[in-house]
């Protein structure tokens, strides 16, 4: 547990509840435990917090500018406006949104959009080019696809960190066939840096982190 | 090419003097471009904003804006989506209960054995023996029946994301119909308890307006089990305490969106306390006493 890690400026493990923690200094969101002005980041809750509780490299410095597609609640988005710069946060379903609103309204660099990721073109004129980060979560068919329709907002040295539900593919088909596919898929597009399962924390799903081939 | 407006930002139409939240927050919405490009710098060319921090405030309060506005057509949009759905749903049972006893009567005068209801239609589908005629008509029956079968399901499945702390108290079918009564969530959020107490029993209403019966005790709430399953002595007390937390809940959905666990714990409380009143006479003899004046709209 004491190898060097790559948090990101702004994520650190506090011990909050008697427990080691990833945390973020925010106004809370959904109840987390909090210590001080940090609160708990829950890695059961969050695939992104996942991916960073497993120690996978995501490049995120802090400051960074991110685009955020399948915000949902905003329960990550939360913790990644504790610690970014300007985020961007695409969520298709009105009632979550409702909720991303109330998380925005305590982060003033937090923009929310009510938009289908599917439909970049929909949101081109508000999000920024050239993002250090896009992070996708969206329990839809094509995961692949969608990331590479939106591989347009990130920088050429910018990083995808994907968090891919095989069961939103096929439900029926095994999990790792699915994940195979979605790799491929992504190669048209993205170079894959590193994934690695997330079982501990969520069932089925993938966590990878790309960067955009040239 | 109209490379200019395929490729602008949402702010190009605002007045640089004058960037009105009104038309930012349209621009944020109705929008759109090919191609993403590096707004905030653009933005500052364009002296819309000072500097890339003032940009950033003035997308903050756009984006918000836009999204709290597009959620809320959307939502709306929703629930009548659902008011549809369980008239619909609501219609097609009764609809095929009609149709199983028209089918029932025929089926008699060839069947010896001839039951009832859409049971009895689904049997008849199974069976080779049966009429031409007749075994369509049953396949109709049985049609509508599932299919009111999968709108329940849909209604079941809707509801608490359009109404979450109604459907928590009242059961995602219940709520449904409130706000089919009602006509939306936004409607059922303006009406007092005391109108929701009664949604479904306008006719008992009516006749008591007009000064020949009873006030009603309850309408259509008349399914939920504070009401069922308290002593018809204290079912208006029941009913009154019941009709309170449903329109806080119905306020909240439609206002705050946010879930409030604490009502269902608070209902059962109260309820609790009305039904205590009871308690060790005949708490549990209701059942045979149904018919009690006024309870208009109890099924």
């Amino acid at each position: 547990m004491t190898e060097p890690e790559s948090l990101p400026e702004g994520v650190e493990r506090r011990e909050i509840d008697g427990q080691q923690r990833l945390a973020t200094r925010g106004e809370p969101v959904y109840g987390e435990p909090t210590e001080g002005e940090w609160r708990a980041w829950d890695p059961t809750r969050s695939k992104l917090g996942a991916m960073l509780e497993l120690g996978m490299d995501t490049a995120l410095e802090g400051g960074d500018t991110v685009c955020y597609l399948g915000a949902a609640s905003g329960t990550t988005v939360s913790h990644v406006a504790d610690f970014a710069g300007p985020t961007y946060a695409v969520e298709f379903a009105p009632r979550p949104a409702r909720d991303l609103l109330s998380v925005a309204d305590s982060r003033p660099r937090l923009f929310p959009l009510l938009a289908d990721a599917r439909k970049p073109e929909t949101y081109a004129h508000v999000v920024e080019a050239d993002v250090d980060a896009l992070v996708q979560d969206v329990a839809t068919r094509g995961q692949a696809r969608v990331a590479l329709e939106n591989r347009q907002f990130l920088a050429d040295d910018g990083r995808l960190l994907l968090a891919v539900k095989a069961r939103s593919e096929d439900v029926t088909r095994d999990p790792n066939e699915v994940f195979a596919d979605v790799r491929e898929t992504l190669e048209e597009g993205y170079e894959v840096l590193e994934s690695r399962r997330l079982d501990d924390y969520h069932a089925d799903h993938l966590g990878i982190v790309a960067r955009p081939r040239r | 090419m109209t490379d200019d407006d395929a490729a602008a930002g949402w702010f190009v139409a605002l007045d640089p003097d004058d960037p009105s939240l009104e038309s930012a927050t349209e621009a944020v919405r109705d929008g759109s471009a090919s191609t993403p490009r590096n707004w905030p710098t653009l933005a500052v060319e364009a002296g819309v904003a000072d500097d890339a921090e003032d940009y950033y405030d003035l997308l903050h309060e756009a984006t918000v804006d836009a999204t709290r506005e597009a959620v809320r057509e959307r939502e709306a949009a929703d629930d009548r989506q659902l008011v549809h759905a369980v008239r619909a749903m609501d219609d097609c049972e009764r609809t095929a209960n009609e149709l199983a006893e028209r089918l029932a009567e025929w089926a008699g005068s060839v069947d010896p054995d001839a039951g009832v209801g859409v049971e009895y239609a689904r049997d008849l589908t199974e069976r080779e023996d049966v009429p031409l005629r007749i075994a369509s008509l049953a396949e109709r029956v049985v049609a509508l029946d599932d299919e009111t079968a999968d709108l329940r399901e849909y209604v079941e499945r809707e509801t608490p994301t359009i109404a979450p702390n109604l459907a928590a108290l009242a059961g995602p079918v219940l709520a449904a119909r409130l706000l089919s009564l009602a006509g939306g969530l936004e409607p059922l959020a303006k009406k007092p308890s005391g109108t929701i107490q009664v949604l479904g029993a306008e006719d008992a209403l009516f006749a008591h307006l007009q000064g020949h019966a009873p006030s009603p005790k309850h309408g259509i709430i008349y399914v939920h089990d504070a009401v069922r399953g308290t002593h018809p002595d204290n079912r208006g007390s029941a009913a009154r305490a019941l009709a309170g937390k449903l329109a806080i809940a119905a306020r909240v959905d439609h206002y705050s969106g946010e879930m409030k666990p604490e009502l269902e714990a608070e209902l059962a409380e109260r309820i609790e306390t009305i039904q205590s009143r009871t308690d060790g006479s005949n708490a549990d003899a209701d059942d045979s006493s149904d018919d009690e004046p006024g309870g208009d709209g109890d099924d």
